[in-house]
């Protein structure tokens, strides 16, 4: 073999970037949400984030063991699958269906695909959808932003024992003696009696939620600099919201009264994270650049045609995991045409 | 086929083991994945389930090998159908005679036995070619292989979507049920994770008889 020439299989162009910083990058961008969610709901959020972290870490570090693959805990990308997941979770979710969750997602939906790189569907998502699937209840009980004493107290249901049903936060928030306090999200509020929130409240994340997806600015922000250090696609959270946008302006036109405003629909529930830090997801998004723009608009019009259809308030889950799906089939839709070749049929 | 010379199995403890195990009906060779993913909910169902389709597994298997010199090549699957869906019938009126509940539980998945490829595949593969003894043996341990199974997926599916096992409940009045595990996801999410474990026990094996180089799962 003549050491001067190396055979090299596609990409050749190469920036200098590595996996790893990638991932720190994001996980960076992470913080300052986290930060926020910790602030706005206290010890539980922060207990909450760091078990599902622990948990991926921890279930990442023994599929690689299993698996003989080597260590892969240090290329960052389980610290981010772990915060999204705990973002994503009510804030007083107890911890022991945070570590179900948490498992789950990096087990099923990352390590037995063969790790990072494989995975079909976003693993944070994969754990979301099987703790939704099975405990519907305990994933849709919120409990107030901004409690008194929030840092010195947990939420009751944060502390339950494993596999017990989580401790009752009735008279817990009842307690508190909070005026309006109606055990609602905007967004439930929103469906089911048509009332919508005072839009500044759910933008800058004065309302209640899970954990992380309150504040619609704060990940605003972190998302733009997250694309303008050019760490993620910025195609693909633009075509989501504008596909949200775009479905629920013919409604909002015809029934304001009933349907919700497309402003209404960007800032609210987990539309705002989900568009920015999940369904960017590097592996499970489509790898053309038609193809990220279909593939956002079509999560973006799922997840309102869910909210406004299904029986479920939140639809950008299963919005996402259905777009993952179908990622690898967008993906071969749209070959770009092959240069030096005449129509799409002559590439090989 | 019975012309066949020298395809006759000696009777040997491997005979009924097998099935068990080494040609396990659902974590081998994965057939008849229809009742084992609907009707394991509960470790009741899954019993009865298991019992049943042992009891067709079993008593067509011998009437096939018993006809096997009789049945002509040409319509023997459709001879073997005839054989299943007799035994299915006495089943099926036998488990509604014993608990209408149990019957109810069960639905349509009964009358499927008829349709499960483990006793076809038994009744092509082994009996319409093997004398009656080894048939017999060998279909008690395919049967008891695929009750193993169901169990396995209820038990496990029971406790985790329920708190129970055979009904018993195992933990205080509070405990969180798993609702997933009750629906048709859970069917496959257990299959799947018992899947692993056999494959990876197995893979196991034959990484320490072959060593640690060259191995391939399939190498049966």
């Amino acid at each position: 073999m003549d050491k001067g020439i190396e055979i090299r299989t596609s990409p050749h162009l190469k920036r200098v970037v590595s996996v790893e910083k990638i991932m720190r990058t994001v996980v960076l961008a992470l913080l300052p949400i986290c930060a926020f969610a910790v602030y706005q709901f206290g010890l539980s959020a922060l207990l909450l984030l760091a078990t599902t972290t622990g948990v991926a870490i921890w279930t990442e570090w023994f599929f690689s063991r299993l698996s003989g693959k080597g260590n892969t805990v240090s290329d960052w990308s389980v610290v981010i699958t772990g915060l999204l997941l705990g973002l994503t979770l009510p804030p007083g979710f107890p911890l022991w269906m945070a570590a179900v969750a948490a498992f789950v997602g990096v087990a099923l939906g990352k390590a037995l695909f063969g790790g990072l790189g494989y995975n079909v569907m976003n693993p944070a998502l994969v754990g979301r959808a099987f703790v939704q699937a099975a405990f519907p209840v305990a994933i849709t009980t919120w409990t107030p932003a901004f409690a008194p004493g929030r840092f010195a107290e947990l939420i009751p249901s944060t502390l339950t024992l494993p596999f017990m049903q989580p401790i009752p936060v009735d008279t817990w928030v009842a307690g508190l003696q909070l005026d309006g306090w109606s055990g609602a999200t905007p967004l439930a509020i929103q469906k089911f009696q048509h009332i919508e929130p005072p839009l500044t409240d759910a933008f800058t994340g004065m309302i209640a939620g899970s954990a992380g997806e309150t504040s619609a600015l704060l990940i605003l922000i972190c998302g733009l600099w997250l694309a303008w250090q050019r760490m993620l696609d910025w195609r693909i959270p633009v075509s989501v919201l504008a596909g949200a946008a775009l479905t629920a302006l013919p409604f909002w036109l015809a029934d304001a009264s009933h349907y919700p405003s497309p402003w209404f629909v960007l800032s609210s529930g987990g539309l705002m994270l989900a568009a920015w830090f999940m369904a960017s997801d590097m592996v499970a998004s489509p790898v053309t650049a038609r193809g990220v723009v279909i593939y956002g608009l079509f999560i973006g019009s799922l997840t309102v045609i869910i909210r406004l259809f299904g029986g479920l308030v939140e639809g950008v889950m299963y919005a996402i995991l259905i777009g993952n799906a179908v990622g690898p089939l967008i993906s071969s839709w749209t070959q770009p045409r092959v240069y030096g070749t005449s129509s799409r049929k002559s590439q090989g | 086929m019975a012309e066949l010379p020298n395809t006759e199995e000696r009777l040997t403890p491997d005979t009924f083991l097998r099935g068990l195990w080494e040609e396990n009906p659902v974590f081998v060779m994965l057939l008849g994945m229809c009742p084992v993913l609907a009707v394991t909910s509960t470790t009741v169902n899954a019993l009865a389930m298991g019992l049943a389709t042992t009891f067709v597994l079993v008593c067509s298997s011998l009437l096939v090998s018993l006809l096997r010199n009789w049945i002509p090549k040409q319509v023997r699957i459709a001879s073997y159908i005839v054989i299943i869906a007799t035994f299915v019938t006495i089943v099926d009126y036998a488990i509604q005679a014993i608990s209408l509940e149990l019957y109810a539980a069960l639905g349509a998945f009964i009358q499927l036995i008829v349709a499960n490829c483990v006793i076809l595949g038994r009744a092509e593969a082994y009996a319409s070619k093997q004398k009656l003894m080894t048939t017999l043996v060998n279909s008690l341990g395919m049967g008891a292989g695929f009750t193993l199974a169901l169990l396995s997926l209820g038990t496990v599916r029971e406790i985790l979507g329920n708190g129970t096992i055979l009904g018993i409940s195992l933990f205080p009045a509070d405990f969180q049920p798993w609702i997933v595990m009750i629906l048709p996801p859970g069917g496959f999410f257990v299959l799947g994770a018992w899947l692993l474990l056999f494959n990876w026990l197995r893979l196991r094996k034959e990484r320490k008889a072959t060593g640690p180089i060259g191995v391939t799962a399939d190498a049966r």
